[in-house]
């Protein structure tokens, strides 16, 4: 069992200010809806340093979400924003790509969204290495709509819809994005706020489909159910339990509970995006004329050539 | 460098000229899955994109298909994707996504029978009725129906027209017979009208997303990165596009979303009339059910009965002020479609027994015989004698 620590009082009460990443929110849609103890301010707050750290504005890059908790991202970014349908995120943000391939995509979207009922679209996006980068708050159950137990669920957890604890096997999401295609993937929990936003600035520089689990407390509904304590007892586990290993072999970083949780880069990569591939093998070859939308700034170029087959070291 | 335009006379398939007119309306991104009788317009589309600059992509299913048409066309693209029955069934979802939040496309529906896997190679006209309310929600739509390879050319083209100026998904309603007719198609530049996206009214700051012109469709489409910092959602929303979840401000943009339609139907609305001067009972048809009857109108004629002709270019919006005035003054109509009778339901709701109203059914795999349609032509003169 793990040790039980209760969360000490907050010692004082911050005087109210500005957040200092307000340039990009839309502080009109403020305060968000999510509930106290959950990891998606601090997702949401490492993007916006990570897009800081990064100097990009709202003509350098646009966020897509599906639905769900982390769904309602896209909403509180002062950015070029698009709240797709359930699932959907990776399969719009695909288009939105190919449209404008000098920008940079983030999709931004939760575990049941992205891997469950938007599994297929993963798998695909990776596999074809789009350009873009995919962040994964894993809260491990269906926060909006009550706690439902979902792809990540681990064995024996609670949700409302497994009361008698979850026996479904859960994705290990680094696992499936590397065996997918995907040239970089990360694992950090929503503690780790600094690494978590070096990993977001690494993802999204990187061409081609880069991906980022962010492990999540969801004291409300997840947490409740199995007994984790609240937001900050989740995350004194993550402080006790989490193992830095960086080019793990995603295959050992099942996420069991009471086991070490193995955070890290696991993967990086280089391969051909899909329109690299695009460009070399036909339009280069037929001797088509390069479209104009690609000469409007500087195309991104993973430095990889489409020659080969298989994904590089 | 292969033209975007294929000028001149060509021998080509209904679906191989709905393409060539998603290329002439400057598409520059199709995503589509396969499926028969689409394919064509697919394989087409993967040659003849890349030559003209714009992107192919196959996705995983229409569900993606769809999502990424949408995707394309916020990205700055005109953008389509093609279908038939089961891939429409899956494009629904996210159809409902182009609707809410006012994204121009296109939607070719090559029709073929149903339900489910229905008659994979073979023809139906049985998706109009889902064609109009298949999403989930209410909404306006529009559905056009070409009855052959030119105006699959033609047609495909206004869908990409029509969607700019009205902000949503337009359908192309054809199906595998007109899809996989060889005929002429006569292309002339000169000829071809496009509409192009209209930008934003105002710049970033001032501008309301949502906000209706006198037509109640939005000003103007910002293009990712083009500083507008907008947000597209799917939720209820309000001028801003931001979500709002009550009821007053569903009331403000749902009916909206009908009504642009409504109020636009004349524009929109694209009929072409035969014979009907002295026309005791009209034939109201479309796509290949329009040639079909094309063939009863004339063996009834010779028969010395006074048939015309009523064919629905476009479906939805329903002409239905034309069928008012015409139900004042002659005796009947007879609708053939493949189907076991769905935009018959349309008619009769609007004749509202003001005159005869017959359909003329059919399950789908084929053509209508002209003679049943003749048949029931003389009962309709019968039944009123």
């Amino acid at each position: 069992m793990s040790r039980r620590t209760k969360a000490l009082p907050v010692p004082e009460i911050l005087p109210a200010q500005a957040h200092p990443m307000q340039k990009y929110l839309r502080m009109d849609r403020l305060p968000h809806i999510w509930c106290s103890g959950c990891g998606l301010g601090t997702a949401l707050s490492c993007f916006t340093f990570a897009l800081d750290e990064l100097d990009l504005g709202a003509e350098d890059v646009g966020v897509v979400s599906g639905i769900g908790c982390t769904g309602r991202i896209a909403g509180y970014l002062n950015l070029d924003s698009y709240h797709t349908t359930h699932g959907r995120a990776i399969a719009f943000a695909t288009g939105l790509a190919v449209a404008q391939p000098d920008k940079k995509v983030v999709v931004f979207s939760g575990d049941g969204d992205l891997f469950a009922i938007g599994g297929n679209h993963f798998i695909h996006a990776a596999r074809r290495n789009i350009d873009m980068t995919v962040l994964c708050v894993n809260n491990f159950n269906y926060g909006m709509t009550g706690g439902q137990y979902g792809p990540t669920t681990p064995i024996g957890s609670r949700g409302t819809t497994a009361p008698y604890g979850n026996y479904e096997n859960p994705f290990n999401l680094p696992y499936l994005a590397a065996s997918c295609g995907a040239v970089y993937v990360a694992r950090w929990t929503s503690l780790d706020s600094r690494r978590l936003k070096e990993a977001m600035v690494e993802a999204i520089m990187k061409p081609g489909f880069t991906f980022v689990e962010i492990v999540s407390p969801c004291p409300t509904n997840y947490g409740r159910r199995n007994r984790l304590g609240d937001g900050l007892d989740e995350l004194r586990t993550y402080a006790e339990r989490s193992v830095i290993r960086h080019g793990a072999d995603p295959r050992d970083a099942d996420l069991i509970p009471g086991n070490d949780i193995i955070v890290g880069r696991f993967i990086d990569r280089t391969r051909p995006t899909f329109l690299e591939a695009y460009e070399q093998r036909i339009i280069d070859k037929q001797h088509f004329v390069r479209p104009q939308r690609m000469g409007k700034g500087p195309h991104r170029t993973s430095g990889a050539t489409s020659t080969g087959g298989k994904a590089g070291a | 460098m292969a033209e975007r335009i294929l000028a001149g006379t060509h021998f080509l398939n209904g679906d191989e000229a709905c393409a060539e007119g998603a290329l002439a309306a400057g598409c520059s991104l199709f995503a589509g899955y396969p499926i028969t009788p689409q394919s064509e317009i697919a394989e087409r589309i993967s040659y003849r994109l890349p030559q003209v600059g714009g992107v192919f992509i196959q996705m995983e299913d229409e569900i993606s298909s769809m999502a990424a048409t949408l995707g394309g066309a916020w990205g700055g693209m005109k953008a389509m994707t093609a279908t038939s029955g089961p891939g429409f069934s899956l494009m629904m979802e996210n159809l409902g996504l182009g609707l809410i939040t006012e994204t121009p496309c296109v939607v070719v529906n090559v029709q073929r029978g149903g339900p489910s896997t229905g008659l994979p190679t073979l023809v139906g006209q049985a998706d109009m009725m889902q064609a109009r309310w298949g999403s989930h929600g209410d909404y306006g739509i529009i559905a056009l129906s070409p009855s052959s390879p030119q105006e699959s050319f033609e047609l495909t083209i206004r869908a990409f027209n029509l969607a700019e100026t009205y902000r949503l998904p337009v359908l192309v309603m054809t199906d595998e017979v007109v899809g996989h007719m060889f005929e002429r198609v006569t292309i002339d530049p000169d000829a071809i009208e496009l509409v192009e996206r209209r930008p934003p009214n105002a710049p970033p700051g001032e501008f309301l997303l949502y906000q209706p012109n006198e037509n109640l469709v939005p000003q103007g489409m910002p293009t990712f990165g083009d500083g507008y910092r907008v947000h597209v959602t799917g939720l209820t929303h309000d001028e801003r596009g931001y979500p709002v979840i009550d009821a007053a401000t569903q009331a403000a943009l749902v009916p909206r979303l009908k009504e642009k339609i409504a109020r636009n139907a004349a524009d929109i609305i694209d009929v072409e009339e035969t014979e009907m001067d002295d026309a005791e009972v009209v034939i109201l048809t479309y796509g290949i059910s329009a040639r079909t009857s094309f063939g009863a109108l004339q063996a009834a004629r010779e028969k010395g009965l006074k048939v015309g002709m009523l064919r629905l270019r476009t479906v939805w919006p329903f002409p239905e002020q034309t069928i008012v005035r015409l139900a004042d003054r002659v005796a009947g109509f007879v609708v053939p479609e493949i189907n076991l009778g769905q935009i018959v339901l349309e008619v009769e709701r609007i004749v509202c027994g003001q005159a005869r109203v017959r359909s003329v059914p059919h399950a789908g795999g084929d053509i209508h015989d002209p003679q049943t349609i003749v048949t029931a032509i003389e009962e309709v003169l019968h039944d009123v004698s």
